[in-house]
């Protein structure tokens, strides 16, 4: 099959290019450090933009389910002004220090929510040659990375020294752990589909038809259970009881103030976008453009679209989905989530796996 | 002597390593110990991360920092013992330390000067293949790790048949 489509916008001669200028002009380990720099800037710069379009769109998307018109003051008509307000003034916020809590915990805590989230995030493939941790292992380092933020959230409803997020934490606590068994089994229902667990190499395998076409309802049904999941680890509605209002004020994070505060609401946010990243990518083919057989002159026409924007778009239409999911169904139980996880989510999860395992065995995949 | 990037990564790792070990046993709150101890599994996954095994390294990441810290969180969590923890310690027990301590460091010497430090001797990050390692697992011909692994899932089977019989109120 004609593949040369994969290198229309490829980014790997310019960062090639860019590596050997400087190594020219210094030592390749003064090279390295500077680009790593500049790409750890980079990631940070990404992850504030996000955050931000992330916010305003959960607003609107909000506003219009509950058929209201949503930020609409600040900043002309569409309210674009709104976020970046409320971002200037959470940065101008008191951090607050509490009495009679773990100090160094506390503070430590919002910290390591974000790490887990910025390693996480810095795997999501955006166009070829443009992965920034592009591991053989890729998939299983991002749910190790993940897993790596429920501490923080349980050290921040310890170290707050409050009932509130004492009770939070444990239920958030529990919920995540509980939900990272099924997301993990449909990862590697698609890493059997794909035969390798790099990131870049799961995308490039979807070249001649995404995932989810591929695997037929198999995929299909991993996909939606993947989505469940992961919703309930980016610890949002309808699995956001670990701040459930009505009862916990708000959970974990009650305590916080200021740009701690922000540190949780932002990797709440990011945590929703690394989810439909990987879900993307495991599921709908990545940066990787649609293609329908047989209709050569509209996959002409699709390879032109540079792969970033078939990542960004395909994200973003997943990103959707969630908050429609988030903003349709009313809050879950405590038990009745844990039910929903270990009595159906992951039996069948593992049943896919199983399933999943036969068809690529017997070759009954595309 | 040229200092390579690598040299210097592994040099502040292996500080927050040392800082975090010694933090993890002289702090008096039993949460904060569990914690710099979480640094100290992290600086691990670094070292297997620098010497390019970073299945071990996710592995280290996803075994400990996710799954046994967060179990000594959730135990402390649930057991409300956050009283302080700098009691005195008997003599016997303060020469059993020092004794353990010396003969660590007698340990980490003498392989030092048998073996040299293994500067440069460390190839750059080249990842080994997951299929190769999934192979060596579950293989069983020479070099291949099937009956350890196999040993080890009998032993959570036995912790897991412990912790329900614990569990159980009668």
């Amino acid at each position: 099959m004609e593949q040369s489509f994969l290198d229309y916008y490829s980014l790997e001669p310019l960062t090639r290019w860019i590596h050997d200028a400087l190594c020219g002009v210094m030592s390749e380990d003064w090279a390295v450090f500077l680009e790593s720099l500049v790409i750890g800037v980079a990631i940070l710069l990404a992850y504030a933009v996000l955050a931000v379009v992330l916010i305003y769109m959960e607003r609107r998307v909000c506003g219009a389910f509950q058929c209201r018109i949503g930020p609409n003051r600040v900043g002309g008509k569409g309210g674009l002004l709104q976020v970046p307000a409320d971002v200037l003034k959470i940065l101008t916020k008191e951090i607050i220090r509490l009495k009679n809590s773990d100090h160094v915990l506390y503070e430590l805590a919002p910290y390591l929510v974000i790490l887990a989230s910025v390693l996480s995030f810095s795997c999501l493939p955006w166009n070829k040659g443009m992965a920034v941790i592009d591991l053989e292992v890729g998939v299983f380092f991002v749910l190790a990375a993940s897993s790596i933020g429920i501490l923080g959230i349980l050290l921040a409803g310890w170290s707050s020294n409050s009932k509130y997020t004492a009770i939070g934490a444990v239920r958030s606590g529990a919920m995540l752990v509980s939900y990272e068994l099924s997301l993990g089994i449909c990862v590697l229902t698609v890493v059997i589909l794909s035969g390798t667990m790099s990131i870049s190499g799961i995308v490039e395998s979807q070249a001649d038809g995404w995932n989810i076409f591929k695997g037929h309802i198999v995929t299909l049904i991993a996909f939606v259970v993947y989505l469940i999941s992961g919703n309930a680890e980016a610890n949002r509605g309808p699995f956001d009881l670990a701040e459930a209002e009505q009862e916990l004020t708000a959970g974990y994070h009650t305590e916080y103030s200021g740009m701690h505060f922000g540190f949780f609401y932002l990797a709440e946010y990011l945590n929703l976008f690394i989810t439909s990243g990987i879900a993307t990518t495991l599921f709908l083919g990545g940066w990787m453009p649609l293609h329908v057989a047989g209709l050569d002159g509209f996959n002409a026409v699709m390879d032109y679209i540079p792969g970033i924007v078939w990542f960004l778009g395909k994200t973003f239409f997943v990103v959707f989905l969630l908050m429609w999911i988030r903003w349709t169904y009313p809050r879950l139980r405590i038990d009745q989530v844990l039910n929903l996880e270990w009595k159906y989510l992951m039996p069948l999860s593992l049943l896919l796996m199983l399933v999943m395992a036969v068809l690529k065995t017997c070759g009954l995949v595309f | 002597m040229e200092i390579t990037l690598q040299q210097v990564i592994f040099g502040i790792v292996a500080l927050m390593m040392m800082v975090c070990s010694v933090l993890a046993v002289t702090t008096g709150k039993i949460l904060r110990a569990a914690t710099a101890l979480l640094f100290v599994l992290f600086g691990t996954a670094l070292f297997y991360f620098i010497l390019g095994y970073t299945y071990l390294g996710a592995v280290q990441l996803s075994v400990y920092a996710g799954g046994i810290v967060v179990l000594y969180v959730f135990s402390i969590l649930l057991t409300r013992s956050d009283k302080n923890m700098n009691e005195r310690i008997p003599r016997g027990r303060w020469f059993a330390a020092l004794a353990t301590t010396l003969a660590g460091l007698a340990l980490t010497v003498f392989l030092l000067l048998g073996h040299g430090f293994a500067l440069g001797g460390i190839p750059v990050m080249q990842e080994l293949d997951p299929a190769v390692i999934g192979e060596a697992l579950i293989g069983m011909g020479k070099y291949q790790f099937v009956l350890p692994f196999e040993a080890v899932s009998v032993l959570l089977l036995a912790c897991m048949v412990g912790a329900i019989l614990i569990a159980r109120k009668h």
